[in-house]
Formats: C-alpha cells, structure tokens, sequence
C-alpha cells in the first residue's frame, strides 16, 4: 500500500497482525534445547511435532469452532503415507513428507464433506467415528501396515542429503522445528485473512453466518483440509525422525491427547498448541519418570486445574498479565 | 424489466395441524416501505423465515426481481440481495464491530475464502464497513468486542450487517425490539434515510412509528394476509380495528 496517511481501519488493521517482540522471544526460545539441554533433543522434536499437530486442531477449534475428537485420523494417515513411502524404497525426508501431507489433505477433504453438515454432538460422533474406523482399518490391513507390531523397514535417507537422522536427534529436532516454524507462519496468516475472519465469524455465531451469504460448509470443507494437510505433516515428521509407525499414530488416545494439549494450552490463541504441547510432554516426561504406570493421573490434575483457574488456558492466564503475550488475533 | 421487488405466491405452511401461512401472496415494488403488522403469532417472523428460506414452505414459490428463488439455500439469496435482521440480536460477540461488517462486505465479495493475503490487503472492505459503521454513528466504538456494546448499538449493528450485504430487498424483524420508544424513532429514521432504491420490508408493533415510516402496509393474522393498504386505509378499516382496537390492546 502506497498511501501516505493510513487511515483508521488501516492502521487497526497492521497493529493485529504485527509480530509482538514475546513472539520473537519465542522463536528464539525454540532454538535453546540445542545448547541447554542436548540429551534431550529426542523428546524436544516430539514437543515440535504435537505442537505442530495442536496448531492444525486449533485452526479447526479455536478458529472454526467445531469440536474434533478424530484428529489423529490425519496425523496417522500421514505417518502411515511417510512411512510406506519409505519402507517401498523412496528414503528422501522432503519429498516423502510432501506426498504424506497431500495424502493427508485428500482424506481431510474426503471427510469434510460429511462433517460440514453435522454440529455439536452430532459432530463429536461423526469425527470420533471417523477415527476410529481408520484405526480399525489400520488394524485389519497388517499385510500393509504391519498391524498391532507397527509398520518395520524404514529407511530415510539423509536431509537435503547431507544430515542423517541419529539417535541423539539433532537432525531430528532442526527438521521438526523447521516445518513447524513454517506451517506457523502459514496459519498466522490465514487466521489474519478475510478466511480467518470468516472462520471466527462461524465460531460467533453460524447461524448469522448465512444471513450476511456466506457459504458455511465450503468454508468448513476448507479448513478440515488444510488442517488436515498440517497433521498429517505432523504424523509424518514423527514417522521420518523416529523411522517407525505404529497404530498409536491412528487412536483415540491421540486424539483425545492433542486436544488436552490445546486447551492446557489455550484454543484460539495460535501459540495455544505450541506452549500446550510443550507443557504436556515436559510434564508426561517427568510424571513417567516418577511413576511409569500412573502419568496420566498427574496429567489428570493438571488438566482439572488448568480449566480450573484458567478457563482460557495458560495462555488465556498470561494475557491478562501480558495482553500482547495472548492476543486473540 | 419488472418493478417487482420481491413477491410471493400462494405460500403456505404448516407444522403438523397448525397453519403458520396460509395462501399468502405479497408484491412488493421497488423502493417501497412497507409496514408488517399483527397482533403476537399472527405468523409474521414465520413469514420472513419462508422469504429468506430459513424455513421452507409447503406449497408456493417466492420471486425476488421476478426470478423463482424458491430452492435456493439462504446464504445463496443473501447474495442475490434477499437479506434480512433478526428480532433477536443475532450478532458475532467477540468480533468487533469493524471486524463484522468487514466480514459480511468480504462475503458479499467473494473473498472470504482467500487465506494467503492477510487482512490489510483488504483495506477497501474495512473502508466499505467503516464508512457503513460512520453512517449509523457507530464508528466510535467499532473497535470494541460486539458483545460490549450497548443493546441499543447492538441493534444498529444488526442493521449495519445487513446494509454491508448490499441488499435490494431488506426485511426488518423488528428492528427497534427492546429498545426504548424515544431511541426507536432514531433508529427508525436510519431506516428512513437508506437508499430510495432499497425495498423495505419492517415488522413493528408501535403503531406510531408505522405510520410514520410506512408508506404501505400489510396486516397479518392467523398465519393469513386480512388487508393491505396506504395507513389512511388501514386506520379506517373496520376489521384491522376488530383486530386491534377491538381487544383493547394497542391504543395508545
């Protein structure tokens, strides 16, 4: 825009969308298990990749408004692509991630048909169904998927032909962290486009949605795939840096796991999924050290308290400290 | 070229034994005020939810601009320019005012599926919905979340969403519901003010304001049309007064 005196709406406008300097403080924040704690580079490229996998619930969620419990029917579908991809002989991390996530966003299409016609409970049975027939399918094709022993045989090549993927997860983390940055930088931008707004509009209300003629279903059909295509890069990322699948990837656990991390960490909210994912697991991580077989009651507690006292999630919790920490953009 | 803005033709519907519209048959010209009166259940609500397509009739067909939009979903006659408020504030509580308006000019557009440009790309959209917002002298505050705004403001938003729609036909549920008499002429006289072009279509219970504003009127009862008429021919028409008058109810 070449104006010279940006007008009010303008000027509105670029202050929503300008990056806080605590989002910087952020991204830069990302880069320290690098030096501060290096053993643990393993555990930190799976809190990238259910951070990443968080993010695409809360374009759904937090943004749209529609409840999920078969996220993970995304996520594992896109392991699963990854991982056959690799296993029939095509080890190249970029190209194979590409094909998971455009594999993903075809699913995610397929079954945005139907769901943007249900709401409410309707829609928790059609996603939770959805789900849990792809796990079952998973399940009964173990000459493809290698059933309830996960899928074997993963080969990746090295990344950009140069890294390879080693136990100690540099490689790993870098490739998990990259993809992430990028797939957040695309949802930043989509939620402060007119679809962003449309998708906050259906969430307020959709029953005024139509009567100002927008086209409710084509907007959720939309934001199923792309929310797909990001979780299925997620379940991708997990496949190619621990090179295995197994039909965890495709269960309710994770399903119901991804949108506990959301809320802990607030919907609606972008960095919701990211500071929820790395609250979830640092804690799952702990609580299993103490006391392998029973973390999920401390996760238990933590939930209950989280909903408790901060009904907006930790994030929800800080913007009232910090407004610019969580902005609703 | 037609001068018909909206008609319909022999309506009816019905949820089980109950008649809600019966033979219901409307012309509206182009530019017209119209007045929908009748006393509570007369069907009148009913009758724009069947004009909009919220819900669907048994039997008839609606003509917007002689066209048949009869099977038409209603997002899909908002864009013909069949639009609509509600008589309850059906409003985005957490988008501001700007924000709402914005997103209907947007869907008027066709943009509001674009999600690779961000938002000050659109700034003639937020121009449009800032200068609609000017108009009904909400622009102090459209930057604050709807759900804060004071009921009365709430009620010109509904308006405000309407108009960024463009329509050519706009059908008011009662607009200044809940709204103290002395602010309901002021927002009646927005109404008044919209372009001569626009045909207007309110439901109303205060008979001052409907004489006032309406150039015609149209007086439901019992899901049927009993007349329609210039005010001077309904205020002495003898079955409108068993109506009203004749209960007791509405003289003022």
């Amino acid at each position: 825009m070449m104006s010279v005196s940006a007008s009010e709406p303008q000027r509105y406008l670029r202050a929503q969308i300008r990056w806080q300097p605590v989002e910087a403080l952020f991204w830069v924040a990302t880069l320290l298990p690098f030096v501060v704690t290096p053993s643990y580079l393993v555990l930190a490229s799976q809190i990238a990749i259910t951070g990443l996998f968080a993010l695409s619930l809360d374009l759904i969620v937090g943004y749209a408004g529609l409840v999920s419990l078969g996220h993970a029917a995304y996520f594992g579908f896109g392991s699963y692509t990854a991982g056959l991809i690799s296993k029939w002989g095509w080890g190249e991390p970029l190209t194979g991630l590409f094909i998971a996530a455009a594999a993903a966003g075809v699913l995610g299409y397929i079954t945005s048909v139907v769901i943007a016609r249900f709401r409410h409970l309707a829609l928790i049975m059609i996603t939770l169904g959805f789900g849990v027939l792809l796990a079952e399918a998973a399940n009964s094709a173990s000459w493809l998927t290698g059933g309830a022993d996960g899928l074997q045989g993963m080969r990746m090549w090295k990344l950009l032909g140069m890294f390879e993927f080693d136990l100690y997860g540099y490689a790993g983390f870098s490739y998990a962290l990259a993809v992430l940055f990028l797939a957040f930088l695309l949802a930043r931008r989509l939620i402060n486009s007119p679809f962003g707004l449309a998708l906050r509009g259906i969430r307020e209300n959709a029953v005024r949605m139509p009567a100002i003629g927008a086209d409710n279903p084509a907007h959720i059909r939309k934001i199923y795939t792309i929310a797909a295509v990001m979780a299925g890069t997620a379940g991708a990322l997990l496949a190619q840096t621990t090179e295995t699948v197994s039909l965890e990837t495709l269960s309710f656990q994770r399903s119901a796991d991804v949108l506990v991390v959301l809320i802990l960490g607030g919907a609606g909210r972008l960095y919701g999924g990211l500071v929820g994912a790395i609250v979830y697991m640092v804690a799952r991580d702990q609580a299993s050290g103490v006391n392998p077989q029973y973390w999920y009651f401390w996760i238990g507690i933590l939930l209950i308290a989280v909903v408790t006292f901060l009904p907006n999630g930790i994030l929800g919790g800080l913007a009232r400290l910090m407004p610019a920490a969580g902005r609703r953009a | 070229m037609s001068t018909l803005a909206l008609a319909t033709r022999g309506l009816d519907k019905s949820f089980g034994s109950l008649a809600v519209a019966t033979n219901v048959t409307l012309e509206l010209p182009r530019g017209e005020r119209y007045a929908l009166i009748g006393p509570n259940g007369a069907g009148k609500t009913t009758l724009i939810n069947l004009i909009t397509g919220m819900l669907k009739p048994d039997r008839g067909q609606i003509l917007l601009d002689s066209q048949d939009i009869t099977p038409l979903k209603p997002a899909e006659r908002v864009r013909r320019g069949l639009v609509r408020t509600f008589q309850i504030n059906t409003l985005f509580p957490d988008l501001n005012a700007l924000e709402a308006v914005a997103l209907a000019v947007c869907e008027r557009e066709r943009c509001s599926g674009r999600w690779w440009r961000t938002l000050p790309s659109y700034g003639a959209a937020f121009e449009e919905a800032h200068t609609i917002l000017v108009s009904l002298e909400l622009a102090a505050s459209c930057f604050r979340p709807t759900r804060e705004l004071a009921y009365g403001q709430q009620r010109l938003l509904e308006i405000a969403l309407a108009l960024a729609a463009k329509p050519a036909v706009l059908l008011l549920d009662e607009p200044a519901a809940g709204v103290p008499q002395a602010e309901s002429a002021e927002l009646f006289s927005v109404i008044a003010n919209l372009s001569q072009d626009m045909t207007v279509l309110f439901i109303e219970h205060d008979m001052n304001v409907v004489f006032r504003f309406a150039k015609r009127i149209i007086v439901m009862v019992g899901g049927r049309i009993l007349v329609e008429g210039t005010p001077q021919e309904i205020a002495s028409d003898p079955r409108v007064r068993e109506v009203y008058l004749g209960r007791g109810a509405r003289h003022a």
